[in-house]
């Protein structure tokens, strides 16, 4: 077993901790989501709480904040037992939530959402004010800027995210949760919100980081905390512990974290783009002169912060261009003309061009989340002829088709009938990958193939991208995870603003070097200050 | 995994939902001093209780499979068809203008033609708002209702200034030719040698509706084109994701759909009127909303359900004839039943999930 402390059985400290949770146990009719979960939070520390997806963290964390009632168990806040009815009375006892998904209402200012339920009385008017020193205040003593006026919808993915750690403490939180916070922000945006997590641990209060990325639990945590299964694995001191240990503890068998895989031995080009423009309903220039080629037997990952255009980019790719969207430029497939705009431009027609596509959100785009397994086996290419001949659909055909793939792919559980969206996570995306690789598409469009996906399915998945690269196949990947990105990509472009800011090669290319032109600057050309950004390790 | 097995999610619910509807529509008429254990005997037994009743039920039901088909086959593109009521107000037209234009030797070959008619205008009228949503996106439950009102007002025109007979008084067209009568139900238990059903109107029609069934069920079951219309139901960026044309979809289920709502007049305007009155519809278009809902968007339900509301409504007529519940509380009960099994059918199936759950949960632990 792990060395490092096991919370259960530790006698008490002096220092009552910050939160104390005795044998929280929450079941969800028949899915024990937490069992008997101990966990001891001191005060003035960076906690992390690392578990892969469904391992119970949310739901944990929602006990704490009150949305949910646990089974059994006992809260303790400050050495005081507390039964947290509701949000109120954790934002009472000075728990503070920062969501993954920002809950800010985006045509308010910066500061009618800070106020936003804590409004002194019936007039607004007091309490804004009131509002705007506070919230000076806090920026001079964290480095929380932001321009009080501002409306939210205006603000960057970063600057909200500041908007809602803002709210948190205008609320006096002494504990601060935040769920995956990093997942849409730069690594340069990370920095900063590390930096200021760290000024708010030296004041004092104490953190609470959900995460799923090992590099940030090493990078910034003082104690971490490992879910499986809905239980409480193992609590260790960070400084202790290494990143393959705590892999091994979130899955429970070793794992590896790096991807094999031979040099690339590219071929004849499959995929070309020159000056590929797109400017959006709304006037906003998304894409602004791609200029790609991918070749046979090679992987080209695309790094960026999300909505950089590299939706747009894999949209037109795929034939579904946004509605009401203009969009100029060439693409060639295998030689071949690819149309961008008309009718020709569909994704029926893209895939009949030998372009398979893994979108970015499965669950809204790639499944139907209440069609049978089967089904989605055959969703998109339902106009194959083995699916059946004619009007009417073979079902038993697509049924043993779908049967075969699922289990090439160790969908679990291998049931074809079960709908989509009772599979978890990682086997969902499973679905969605054997469904484009057995097609054996001379391309294959990826977008974000591991969000959400727990390490085991992760690893699988991985292998088969290269599995097919390996086949001479031509891969574009596109990732905000940087991990992902080096891991696999032979080469690496990165995107900012609907241009490709430059092209590198994973061997060459550091994550500070990638960053700077992930936040649009071409280190290159203007070599960065000394100390802005600290490499990850 | 399934909140709850399927034989509670589509007998147990709607069951219990009848149920409390029943039990309100008992306390509404306690509270006006009758009996409700009479007043459903009367019911029973005036829609169920001889070939007679059964004769409308079916004939009411017949309508309401029609109606109850075209909600659901658009509601399957996640299309909220509310204009059943207008684009089966246009069918009848069509019968008619087909029954009144074409000289149709036999009723044989005068169904088809009058189905032909009924499905294209029931249809035409629905492709207006289909188009305006496909390509304008105005949203189609605004323009299905305004296009009932629309049908109303051009069917009143077209009857009192163009079909009406010279001479008469009637906002009706003539009588269609005797040639083009569909065989009654009960002609057809004569001619196999005993009585049923004497002087009651179901028709033909009703088999028409039983086949209209299993082709709906073919279709969206079963054939790619079913599956399209479910897929862009599900989900749309998922639809675009894989190459379904929403304008193409969109277009065609609501096509079919107000094809489906115009073929009921094939059983109320020429199998029962023989002529096209004015209001020929009587708000079947709308009771096919309560009965898609209550039928789960299957055919075998939409069948079920739209016999449960045949016999509320035979039922419910008989009420008003042999007891002194008046006739407006009869609409009362109905509504009952429509709100209980359609609007409010989350009341009843959200509980019960959860003691299944629970119950799931016990056995597990």
């Amino acid at each position: 077993m792990t060395p490092g402390a096991q919370t259960r059985g530790r006698p008490a400290t002096a220092a009552p901790a910050a939160i104390e949770l005795r044998g929280i146990s929450k079941a969800f009719g028949p899915v024990q989501a937490n069992r008997d979960i101990d966990l001891r939070v001191e005060k003035g520390t960076i906690h992390g709480i690392i578990g892969e997806n469904g391992a119970g963290k949310s739901t944990l964390m929602s006990i704490l904040y009150g949305f949910y009632k646990p089974d059994a168990g006992e809260i303790l806040v400050g050495g005081r037992p507390l039964t947290i009815a509701d949000s109120q009375t954790a934002i009472r006892a000075g728990i503070g939530m920062v969501f993954q998904h920002f809950k800010l209402v985006q045509n308010f200012t910066v500061l009618e959402n800070i106020i936003l339920g804590a409004e002194d009385g019936r007039l607004l008017r007091p309490s804004l004010s009131k509002a705007r020193g506070v919230l000076g205040q806090l920026a001079r003593d964290y480095e929380l800027n932001v321009d009080p006026d501002e409306t939210v919808e205006d603000l960057s993915v970063g600057h909200q995210q500041r908007v809602e750690i803002l709210k948190a403490l205008y609320r006096q939180a002494d504990i601060l949760i935040l769920d995956e916070p990093t997942g849409v922000l730069t690594p340069a945006e990370a920095d900063h919100l590390f930096r200021i997590l760290e000024g708010l641990r030296a004041e004092g209060k104490t953190i609470i980081l959900i995460t799923h990325k090992l590099r940030e639990i090493m990078e910034i945590t003082d104690t971490v905390s490992v879910m499986r299964r809905g239980e409480m694995v193992a609590s260790v001191s960070t400084a202790e512990t290494s990143p393959e240990q705590l892999a091994e503890l979130m899955v429970g068998r070793k794992v590896l974290l790096n991807v094999q895989k031979a040099p690339a031995r590219p071929g004849r080009p499959i995929l070309e783009v020159r000056g590929l423009r797109m400017v959006d309903g709304d006037g906003v220039e998304r894409l602004r002169g791609i200029d790609l080629d991918i070749r046979a037997g090679e992987i080209l990952g695309i790094a960026g912060v999300s909505g950089n255009g590299q939706t747009q980019l894999l949209e037109i790719l795929g034939g579904y261009p946004e509605k009401g969207s203009a969009i100029s430029g060439a693409i060639r497939m295998n030689g071949a003309p690819v149309p961008v705009a008309g009718a020709a431009c569909n994704a029926a027609e893209r895939r009949r061009q030998g372009i398979g596509h893994i979108p970015e959100d499965r669950q809204v785009e790639g499944l139907i989340m209440d069609f049978a397994a089967w089904e989605n086996v055959a969703f998109g290419y339902h106009d194959a002829p083995e699916y059946g001949r004619g009007l009417l659909m073979d079902r038993d055909a697509i049924r043993r088709d779908a049967e075969a793939k699922i289990k090439r792919f160790d969908v679990r559980p291998p049931t074809c009938d079960l709908a989509a969206r009772n599979f978890s996570g990682g086997n969902q995306q499973k679905i969605v990958v054997a469904r484009e690789i057995e097609r054996n598409p001379d391309l294959l469009l990826i977008g974000q193939p591991t969000r959400g996906v727990d390490i085991g399915a992760i690893e699988f998945i991985h292998r088969r991208i290269v599995e097919l690269r390996d086949a001479g196949k031509a891969i574009l990947l596109v990732s905000v995870e940087l991990d992902e990105i080096l891991s696999l990509s032979d080469r690496i472009a990165v995107m900012f603003d609907g241009r490709i800011m430059g092209e590198r090669l994973p061997g060459d290319a550091t994550t500070g070097d990638l960053g700077l032109l992930m936040a649009g600057v071409d280190a290159a050309a203007n070599p960065p200050t000394q100390g802005l950004f600290r490499e990850s390790r | 995994m399934e909140k709850m097995p399927k034989w509670a999610d589509v007998l147990l619910t709607p069951l219990i939902s009848l149920v409390l509807a029943m039990g309100i529509s008992a306390l509404v008429i306690l509270a006006i001093g009758e009996s409700p254990v009479e007043a459903l005997a009367t019911m029973i037994d005036g829609a169920l209780g001889s070939s007679y009743g059964w004769g409308f039920t079916l004939y009411y039901a017949t309508n309401f499979i029609f109606t109850g088909l075209a909600v659901m086959v658009a509601y399957h593109a996640s299309l909220f068809n509310i204009g059943g009521e207008g684009q089966a107000a246009m069918g009848g037209l069509g019968v008619a203008l087909v029954l009144l234009s074409l000289p149709l030797p036999h009723w044989a070959l005068a169904l088809p033609a009058a189905m032909i008619g009924a499905a294209a205008f029931g249809a035409a009228w629905a492709l207006i708002p289909a188009w305006l949503q496909a390509r304008r996106g105005s949203h189609i439950v605004i323009t299905t209702i305004m296009f009932n009102f629309i049908a109303a007002a051009a069917l009143n025109y077209i009857l009192v200034n163009l079909l009406r007979p010279v001479g008469s008084m009637d906002p009706a067209s003539g009588r269609f030719p005797e040639t083009t009568q569909l065989p009654k139900l009960s002609d057809m238990a004569l001619s196999l040698g005993f009585e049923w059903g004497r002087n009651t109107p179901v028709n033909v029609s009703f088999f028409v509706a039983v086949i209209a069934c299993v082709l709906v069920w073919l279709l969206i079951w079963r054939s790619r084109l079913g599956f399209e219309i479910r897929a862009f139901g599900k989900s749309e960026p998922a639809a675009l994701y894989a190459g379904i044309n929403p304008v193409r979809i969109t277009v065609i289920a609501m096509l079919m759909s107000g094809g489906l709502a115009g073929l009921m007049a094939i059983n109320s305007v020429m199998g029962e009127a023989e002529r096209l009155v004015l209001n020929a519809v009587e708000g079947a278009g709308f009771i096919g909303i309560a009965v898609a809902l209550m039928g789960r968007n299957h055919p075998l339900g939409v069948f079920l359900a739209a016999l449960l509301f045949g016999f509320l409504y035979q039922g419910g007529g008989e009420l008003a004839l042999w007891t002194s519940i008046p006739r407006e509380l009869i609409i009362v009960i109905q509504a009952l039943v429509i709100l209980f099994t359609g609007a409010l059918d989350n009341m009843v199936r959200v509980p019960l999930e959860r003691i299944f759950m629970a119950m799931r949960g016990r056995r597990k632990a």
